[in-house]
């Protein structure tokens, strides 16, 4: 990672003469290992470095790349995975779900972790309110998952009795997005 | 003005991007930052980060006030960009002149005019270049529209002018369906990008996609030749190459010439592409758009050419001028791009957002790898699915295809779903392999094996494109 792609060729033009099948090259930065395989060569690389500027507040925070801490390190990975919230599950929001459905509601979930709006566009009117009139084909929502604009289904005739979260607001996997009472 | 420190403005693959040339230049990195992105890779890599806001895009990387603040709050003395984002913002641009920032890029007019698609077209017109049949139409005269459609001859394209990556366009086969057609391209427009000014244009059933790169410091302009980005799904490009392969020389040279007269046209300063459309029929070739910024398929250019596209935006940026005369560059060897995305083919290309657990890459001799991620990196939702860029080069485009092949073979990541079996199909195609395809290649190529394999079509999926100013999310 620390390496440019010339440098990992130069490397391997070395390591190409050589009887060795892998180089594990380590800094206090940085870990880059080398292997041979049948066809060629693979490399994977670990940035070392603490991440700059976790939990600095504001502008003018951020701290210093180089703070080679050595958490992080060789194996299994959770180095750099920060971002909370990304990608979460959505234990939390199917709980929730349960109890919506003892009430006899009907939860729209969401399709993919992503942003939920509830209007086709900023200032637009919203796809439903509660009361509104729903049927299985009703777009009542969407969810922006990695730029991709994915349309929210009722799923459930009936009309729209609870809205569990606002426009822009972040939606974990199956979340309930809204519950609908089932019904002429 | 000598760059010191400069502030980049975006995430992923391109910020680690910026920051290699940086290095090699000295130059001290700042990395703006999102709450989601504070633990990245590129994160690590930066010699300092600073905060900008939330993951959402529309409060952190699309946010011009906290980019600048960001950028005046640690002394930055200049901002790069990259693509996407702020990239092409001509508030940005002015907020920088505004602030004494140095923003690497071109100018806020030339934003401007690569901005709107009938501004760029008519610009175009202006330097002598091609451009499809069409124009202008007001929906309500529907005597105007057929009468502008019959002209064009059918199949017309409508197409929105605030649109952009894809959004906003409609095929139209036949007079009968073209009063329908240009009502709901008005209406989806003015949803969609709150502009519903529609025009039409021919539609070119079999096209090539080329695009030529340019370099210029508001006085000379040349161009690093051209590129071909046929191989799209859903106008999203998928595989790029450089040079653009079976082109007639005598095209080819026009091509560069016209995208050359057009930059000058516009005294472009900076990097830029202009956007080619290839008639496969005619062999002629039309203006499509501007895209005044560094692209994601840039590295095949450099491969080529030995140029350091980021350095020399800098260089311009900076002031002194281009480095490069036009027989400066040289052009060696064929280069082949694959964009490596966290989406699932075999799942109607559903994102797939998560956590990587392993990232193994191949590594050799005319193998680069672009990326932000290694094991335990987040792939947030809130950004788009490019997780690597494999670029291959080869003396020759059948050397370059054996060399990917083989790359991508050893590449593996795990933990969230990728496209890489869906690049090694395609590399192993035959009619990829001839070369020379056009952009409906590859959903023909899918048709067949989605409908084989039972995998869901999924519904059309509209893609978010930050040029049209969407400020959503």
């Amino acid at each position: 990672m620390d390496l440019t792609n010339e440098d990992v060729a130069d490397i391997l033009a070395l390591l190409d003469s050589l009887p060795y099948d892998e180089l594990d090259l380590q800094t206090t930065r940085f870990r880059l290992t080398l292997r041979r395989t049948r066809d060629g060569w693979t490399q994977s690389a670990q940035v070392l470095a603490g991440a700059g500027g976790t939990g600095a507040g504001g502008a003018g925070a951020g701290g210093a790349g180089a703070g080679g801490a050595g958490a992080g390190g060789a194996g299994a990975g959770g180095a750099g995975a920060g971002g909370a919230g990304a990608g979460g599950a959505g234990a939390g929001g199917a709980g929730a779900g349960e109890v919506g459905e003892a009430a006899g509601l009907v939860a729209v979930r969401a399709p993919l972790p992503g942003t939920f709006y509830r209007a086709p566009r900023p200032g637009a009117e919203p796809f439903v309110e509660v009361g509104s009139r729903v049927g299985p084909d009703t777009v009542v929502g969407i969810v922006e998952t990695m730029k991709l604009m994915n349309s929210v289904y009722s799923g459930a005739d009936g009309t729209v009795a609870e809205i569990c979260l606002a426009n822009a607001e972040f939606a974990a996997q199956g979340v309930a997005l809204m519950r609908i009472r089932p019904g002429p | 003005m000598i760059v010191r420190r400069l502030l980049i403005a975006n995430r992923g693959e391109i910020a680690v991007r910026v920051i290699r040339t940086c290095r090699r230049l000295g130059i001290e990195t700042v990395l703006a930052v999102s709450d989601t992105d504070a633990g990245s890779v590129p994160a690590a890599l930066a010699d300092r980060t600073v905060r900008i806001g939330p993951a959402g895009a529309a409060q952190s990387y699309l946010n011009v006030d906290a980019v600048v603040a960001a950028a005046l709050a640690t002394r930055a003395d200049a901002i790069h960009p990259g693509y996407g984002f702020l990239s092409e913002n001509p508030r940005l641009a002015q907020a920088c002149e505004a602030a004494g920032i140095v923003f690497v890029g071109p100018g806020s007019e030339v934003l401007e005019a690569a901005g709107d698609k009938l501004a760029a077209r008519g610009h175009a017109v202006a330097a002598g270049l091609p451009v499809l049949p069409g124009g202008l139409v007001d929906p309500a005269d529907a005597e105007g529209v057929r009468a502008l459609a019959g002209r064009i001859g059918y199949p017309v394209l409508v197409k929105a002018v605030g649109g952009g990556g894809g959004r906003g366009l409609r095929v139209v086969g036949d007079p009968g369906q073209l009063g329908d057609a240009m009502a709901m391209a008005s209406a989806e427009a003015d949803a969609a990008f709150g502009d519903p000014r529609v025009y039409l244009e021919r539609y070119v059933t079999a096209a090539r996609h080329v695009e030529v790169q340019l370099l210029g410091d508001g006085r000379n302009v040349i161009h690093l030749g051209d590129r071909d980005c046929s191989v799209q799904r859903r106008y999203q490009k998928v595989v790029e190459e450089a040079p653009a392969p079976l082109l007639g020389e005598t095209l080819r040279v026009s091509m560069r010439a016209a995208a050359v007269a057009l930059g000058q046209h516009l005294k472009y300063q900076g990097a830029g592409t202009v956007e080619l459309l290839v008639d496969q029929g005619s062999e002629e070739f039309y203006f499509l758009e501007v895209n005044a910024r560094i692209q994601v398929e840039h590295p095949v250019t450099e491969m080529i050419t030995g140029v350091d596209l980021v350095a020399e935006q800098i260089a311009i940026a900076e002031g002194r001028g281009l480095r490069l005369s036009q027989a400066g560059v040289r052009f060696s060897g064929h280069a082949i791009e694959v964009r490596i995305n966290a989406e699932d083919p075999a799942a109607g290309f559903r994102p797939s957002p998560g956590t990587v657990t392993g990232a193994v890459f191949s590594a050799g001799p005319g193998i680069r790898v672009d990326t932000h991620l290694q094991a335990g990196s987040a792939v947030p939702p809130q950004y788009d699915s490019l997780l690597a860029k494999l670029i291959v080069t080869g003396a020759d485009r059948a050397g370059a295809l054996v060399r990917l092949r083989g790359a991508l073979a050893r590449c593996r990541i795990e933990g969230v779903a990728t496209n890489l079996g869906l690049l090694a199909a395609v590399a192993d195609d035959e009619e990829f392999a001839t070369g020379g395809v056009d952009t409906g290649y590859l959903e023909r190529w899918l048709a067949p094996r989605s409908e084989e394999a039972g995998w869901p079509g999924g519904e059309p999926l509209l893609v978010r494109d930050e040029k049209i100013g969407d400020t959503r999310g």
